[in-house]
């Protein structure tokens, strides 16, 4: 077990298991997006109350359960680093930031779009909207916090510093913001319990949702490489990698 | 399929600008985190290599030394 | 050996540095003037904004009071180590023997009493140009008191994660501002609350929940943070 973690704190190791799962991964995933996407949008019936316009569901929904997902692994990896001084925690870390301000941002412009046909507005100040922006700051405020620092080792223990703050305030303020606006409408989808969503559409929203899952994890990967390759840009691996390279 | 047509899907009952145009938005925003990181690992292996082929071919004077 | 046998306890150590920073404050009025002011000029900016019905005016009241406070309580925490990571002194204050958390209180703890104590003790009178109604007058300052504390130690954190770069003072708001929101949400619902004639004592405790939260913690995330910023 301890000779994986070893394993896991090398960079031209990582950087080259990063490659193999994203081989496969990667096809994958983008097959699964795609044949999600033409399911929900063209093989679905539409929802009796909301019409078509409940098809923006298979993106918005997933987006938004994975930037969430993916502060609480920025952390994580964040906590891994102060606390092991693990370097390639702080990569993972790092990585995570701009992917999960790029899918908060894909959450709100979608339920924005979607609440037009929905509720009459483009915005509307609900509990989950607001958390979803409060969000999306949390993610931008680290990656200003990182590009602020020049020295970027320092740069990486700043925001595993912010992130764990984060992490211990993100149930607090989503408590105090579900206080703040306490109509709204029950969570739609549980693991347990009876759900209310049909079959026929709640499959490929579950296809959709771990799509987008694996499509967190590939956008991961590639950028850890690239950072990997960044970091390690004078040592002998790279070297060797570069001369590899037709360029 | 449960439209008729493509001009049936394109529409959507009056709600497909809405549709297409999140997901329209969304495959962008995707295209970008997925090919940002890969245009980024090839320009530094890019750069790596063009140093190399510099250095070893002593086109800078001054660097053989190092 | 004699030296260390001298070093002060932690808990003198700590009142030694709660003075030495309310004398440096001290013998700069304006500065400790300066959030004061800013909270007036900006309560005046709400009625030309606004307009200048009284009733309007004392229904946003709550949440005006509340965001100016918020603000200028993050204007200042960006000054909070600046001067000593600059002079070199909080690079003695982290070798010191004496445990960094309880001196990172205590820099916090004068900061609180500079601007949120005095803060609470002016906002009555802003309060009343707004027309709050009187019984939510003495709520709005016990949430205050209770509500700049944290505020105190949240932006303590950005302060500390800032204080090495050169151009600090923009991104500490974008790095605090979310974590201030639960403090906003739950201050001016109490304000609110008392207004209508609710009892506001369950905001109230909430709020010092989030207090007793902030002590515990929030001194940790300072001194990762300052060691990070002076090690950098």
């Amino acid at each position: 077990m301890w000779s994986f973690f070893h394993k896991l704190g090398s960079p031209p190791w990582l950087y080259r298991i990063a490659g193999t799962i994203l081989r496969w991964l990667l096809p994958v995933t983008i097959v699964a997006l795609c044949v999600g996407v033409t399911w929900g949008l063209l093989y679905t019936a539409p929802d009796f109350r909301q019409g078509n316009s409940y098809r923006i569901i298979y993106i918005h929904v997933p987006a938004a359960a994975v930037a969430l997902a993916g502060y609480y692994v920025m952390a994580i990896a964040g906590a891994v680093s102060l606390i092991w001084k693990m370097k390639m925690a702080d990569v993972a870390m790092k990585s995570c930031a701009p992917i999960g301000a790029a899918l908060t941002f894909i959450a709100l412009v979608t339920g924005s779009i979607w609440g037009k046909p929905t509720w009459g507005t483009w915005w509307v100040w609900d509990a989950r909207i607001t958390s979803m922006l409060i969000l999306l700051f949390l993610y931008l405020g680290v990656v200003a916090l990182y590009e602020a620092y020049d020295n970027k080792e320092a740069a990486g223990k700043a925001c595993a510093v912010l992130t764990l703050v984060g992490m211990v305030n993100i149930p607090i303020i989503y408590k105090s913001v579900d206080w703040w606006y306490s109509l709204h409408q029950p969570a739609s989808i549980k693991m347990t319990g009876d759900t209310t969503i049909d079959p026929s559409m709640l499959y490929p929203l579950l296809l959709m949702i771990a799509s987008f899952y694996a499509l967190f994890t590939c956008c991961l990967l590639m950028n850890m490489r690239a950072e990997i390759l960044e970091r390690e840009a004078r040592t002998g691996w790279v070297k060797k990698l570069a001369l590899g390279y037709r360029s | 399929m449960y439209f008729d047509s493509l001009s049936a899907a394109l529409s959507m009952d009056g709600h497909g600008p809405y549709v297409w145009s999140a997901y329209a938005i969304c495959l962008v925003v995707v295209a970008l985190i997925l090919l940002a990181p890969r245009r980024r690992r090839r320009n530094i292996l890019r750069r790596l290599s063009a140093e190399q082929k510099r250095q070893q071919h002593g086109q800078i004077p001054g660097n053989e030394g190092k | 050996m004699s030296a260390v046998a001298q070093a002060p306890g932690p808990a003198r150590f700590c009142l030694v540095l709660l003075r030495r920073q309310l004398t440096l404050a001290v013998r700069r009025p304006i500065e400790i003037g300066n959030p004061l002011l800013f909270f007036a000029m900006v309560v005046a900016l709400f009625p030309l904004g606004l307009g200048p019905a009284p009733d309007q005016l004392a229904g946003f009241a709550p949440g005006i009071l509340w965001i100016i406070a918020l603000l200028s309580n993050l204007l200042t925490s960006d000054t909070v180590f600046r001067s000593d990571f600059e002079d070199g002194s909080l690079e003695q204050l982290l070798l010191a023997p004496q445990p960094l958390f309880l001196s990172v209180l205590a820099y916090i703890g004068a900061h609180w009493l500079l601007t949120g104590l005095l803060l609470a003790l002016v906002s009555p009178v802003f309060a009343l140009m707004l027309n709050l109604s009187a019984p939510a007058v003495g709520v709005l300052v016990a949430s205050l008191l209770l509500g700049t504390a944290v505020l105190s130690l949240v932006g303590g954190i950005g302060a500390a994660l800032t204080v090495g770069l050169k151009r600090g003072g923009m991104l500490i708001s974008l790095l605090i501002l979310p974590f201030y929101m639960p403090v906003l949400i739950f201050g001016s619902a109490a304000v609110r609350n008392a207004v209508l004639g609710i009892p506001a004592t369950p905001y109230l405790a909430i709020i010092a929940a989030m207090l007793c939260l902030a002590i515990a913690l929030a001194p940790l995330a300072i001194a990762a943070g300052l060691r990070i910023s002076v090690d950098a």
